[in-house]
């Protein structure tokens, strides 16, 4: 019988290169991937920094003038596609960390620019006093962090005005270690920080509405929205 | 696929049938039917033969009934006075010893077998007698379809069946033909004398005497446009149990005639068909595998969420960003691509009227979500040494 060796050849040839081809699309899709995260956090970073110079330019600014449209808005979306890119790429990936440092920077200097709007316009003006730090850790050493994951997601989702940062604990990023310390913040995760107070272990979406009972005023102000438009 | 391209045109050329060449130097050629419990297909598996288009002082039919508990025996006694028919009966014994207790009657040039559930088409002897004018040539096969097939399950067999068209016409191309279906593969009755009878083969007794016939390097050939009409199970549990034998029997043989694979003495059979084909069913079991657990892991977190949020709807944004664009999904979609060319091109020899059906589609999507539930079971059975049964 005979063996076709040149045929062998052609076709190992040919199968080498269907995979070569799905490899490169991959690594080029991937690679727009990354791109696009970073074209995001380059985008807040300068959303971040004009409204601090704004800020600092017009420190007479009136306080009905700064919206909640003075904060970025592509903070949350951007959280969503580095969290997924993170499953894919592996928590490992240099790439992924460094993205999630600058994304970690970036959550930072927003809360920082918050804090700024609250304390002069204080927190009934824009609803800006709501927002939420959250620690975790994906290293399996934390197991209500996906929970946890579950609950802010859905607060997120519900509450747009709420502004929910998350950070890696462990991420080696020194900003981010210095925040750590100021709070005396342990590692007994998940972690919540609101306005200034720490809570640990797992918060339910009612604990969290307890914490911050201005998303239960929120509630009530829907629900009569909801029945005024019924009543029209 | 490349072979496909290669001998396609060579092989259009040659289509003729023996008749049209040689009216007068037709060899003789004896088919058995074994039958066992089959009075209600047996009569229009004999009918078919009868109508075939070869003369008949050439042509005679052995029906074997392998010890029939039901009104078989009975049934095929309407023809107990035509001089092509004759009638054998003996204790049951499984199908391998039907055939070759009938083959101690044949005494033609040309023997083949028939199941009691197939039919064939009037001219597919003639087509198949054809390719015997080549004296290299030890047996041939015929093209295999679905009689008549229903509902979903039947119009995924039926694409399937076309589908193996393709490949038998591929592997013959390649003279690595590892099965001669028991529906009306022909062979030359010099073939038993030289390697002897059917065996038992783990049910699969037309896969081993194939393997063995490539052993001992006898040629065997395929002729695609000799169509023969098989029954195909319609219930599932009766695929499930077809497949789990013809898969069991595979491996199992596979297993038996190991010392085939790669040898380059065996040809494209040892080095490429076998090989290729084992890897199919590891790789298919794999990604099957892989596919539950991601399902699982899936509901696993839903369900966590559930418990956790209560049921919620978020709305669906949809982004680019999360389409998956691993290897793995660039491969596989050329492998689809694949399939739905070898499809299309199969339905071309299977003179379908259509390019593409929705037999085709329903295969495409549903059959690798099926394949791997029998093929599990037959890795199970392999293992714990579990034999199947035929029914």
């Amino acid at each position: 019988m005979e063996v076709g060796w040149k045929k062998y050849a052609y076709t190992f040839l040919i199968t080498a290169v269907i995979f070569a081809t799905a490899i490169f699309a991959s690594n080029y899709f991937n690679q727009k991937k990354i791109n696009e995260i970073k074209d995001i956090e380059s985008g807040i970073s300068i959303d971040i920094s004009a409204s601090e110079t704004q800020f600092s330019l017009l420190s007479e600014l009136p306080c009905r003038e700064i919206s909640s449209s003075f904060l970025s808005k592509e903070l949350s979306t951007l959280g969503d596609k580095l969290a997924y890119t993170e499953e894919n790429r592996g928590s490992d990936d240099t790439e992924v960390i460094n993205l999630k440092k600058y994304y970690s920077l970036l959550q930072i200097k927003d809360f920082l620019l918050m804090q700024k709007i609250k304390d002069r316009c204080g927190s009934g003006t824009t609803n800006s006093g709501l927002s939420v730090m959250y620690f975790y850790s994906n290293k399996g050493d934390c197991s209500d962090c996906q929970k946890e994951g579950f609950v802010l997601t859905k607060l997120r989702q519900d509450y747009p005005e709420l502004r929910v940062y998350s950070f890696d604990y462990n991420l080696d990023l020194s900003a981010l270690q210095t925040l750590i310390s100021i709070y005396n913040i342990d590692k007994k995760l998940p972690v919540i920080l609101i306005n200034g107070k720490v809570y640990y272990g797992f918060k339910s979406i009612d604990d969290l509405k307890n914490i911050l009972p201005a998303l239960k005023e929120i509630d009530i102000q829907k629900a009569k929205q909801a029945t005024s438009t019924k009543a029209k | 696929m490349i072979t496909y391209f290669e001998f396609r045109q060579a092989d259009f050329a040659k289509a003729t049938t023996a008749k049209e060449r040689n009216p007068n130097k037709l060899p003789s050629v004896s088919v058995i039917v074994p039958v066992w419990n089959e009075e209600t297909t047996v009569l229009k598996t004999v009918f078919s033969l009868l109508k075939l288009n070869y003369p008949k002082d050439k042509l005679s039919i052995l029906i074997i009934d392998d010890g029939s508990t039901d009104k078989t025996w009975n049934v095929i006694q309407r023809f107990a006075k035509n001089k092509q028919i004759k009638l054998l009966r003996k204790e049951n014994g499984g199908k391998h010893t039907a055939l070759n207790y009938a083959l101690e009657f044949v005494d033609s040039e040309l023997v083949g077998c028939l199941d009691a559930d197939s039919f064939v088409h009037p001219e597919a002897l003639n087509r198949i007698v054809a390719k015997f004018e080549d004296p290299e040539i030890m047996a041939v096969t015929p093209s295999v379809k679905a009689f008549e097939p229903r509902g979903i399950l039947g119009l995924i067999q039926k694409a399937e069946y076309i589908f193996g068209i393709f490949l038998r016409k591929v592997f013959y191309y390649l003279n690595a033909l590892y099965i001669t279906p028991g529906p009306f593969s022909i062979f030359r009755r010099s073939v038993f004398r030289q390697i002897g009878g059917y065996r038992h083969a783990h049910n699969t007794e037309d896969m081993e005497i194939a393997m063995r016939m490539q052993k001992n390097r006898m040629k065997i050939s395929n002729v695609s446009d000799a169509f023969i009409y098989t029954i195909i199970p319609t219930s599932f549990v009766a695929l499930y149990k077809q497949r789990l034998r013809w898969v069991y029997g595979f491996i199992k043989n596979t297993i038996d005639y190991r010392d085939m694979i790669f040898k380059p003495q065996y040809g494209n059979l040892g080095m490429i068909v076998l090989p290729a084909a084992g890897f199919s069913v590891i790789s298919t079991m794999y990604f099957f595998g892989a596919m539950i657990i991601n399902w699982a892991n899936l509901l696993i977190l839903k369900i966590k969420e559930i418990s956790t949020i209560g049921l919620s709807w978020h709305d669906f944004n949809f982004d680019l960003f999360y389409v998956n664009t691993d290897v793995v999904i660039f491969v596989s979609l050329v492998a689809v691509l694949g399939t739905i060319f070898v499809v299309v091109a199969s339905r071309g020899l299977a003179e379908e009227k259509n390019k593409f059906g929705l037999d085709s589609l329903l295969f495409v999507v549903f059959y690798a979500l099926l394949a791997p539930l029998w093929m599990s079971k037959a890795i199970y059975n392999v293992v714990f040494s579990k034999n199947t049964k035929w029914r």
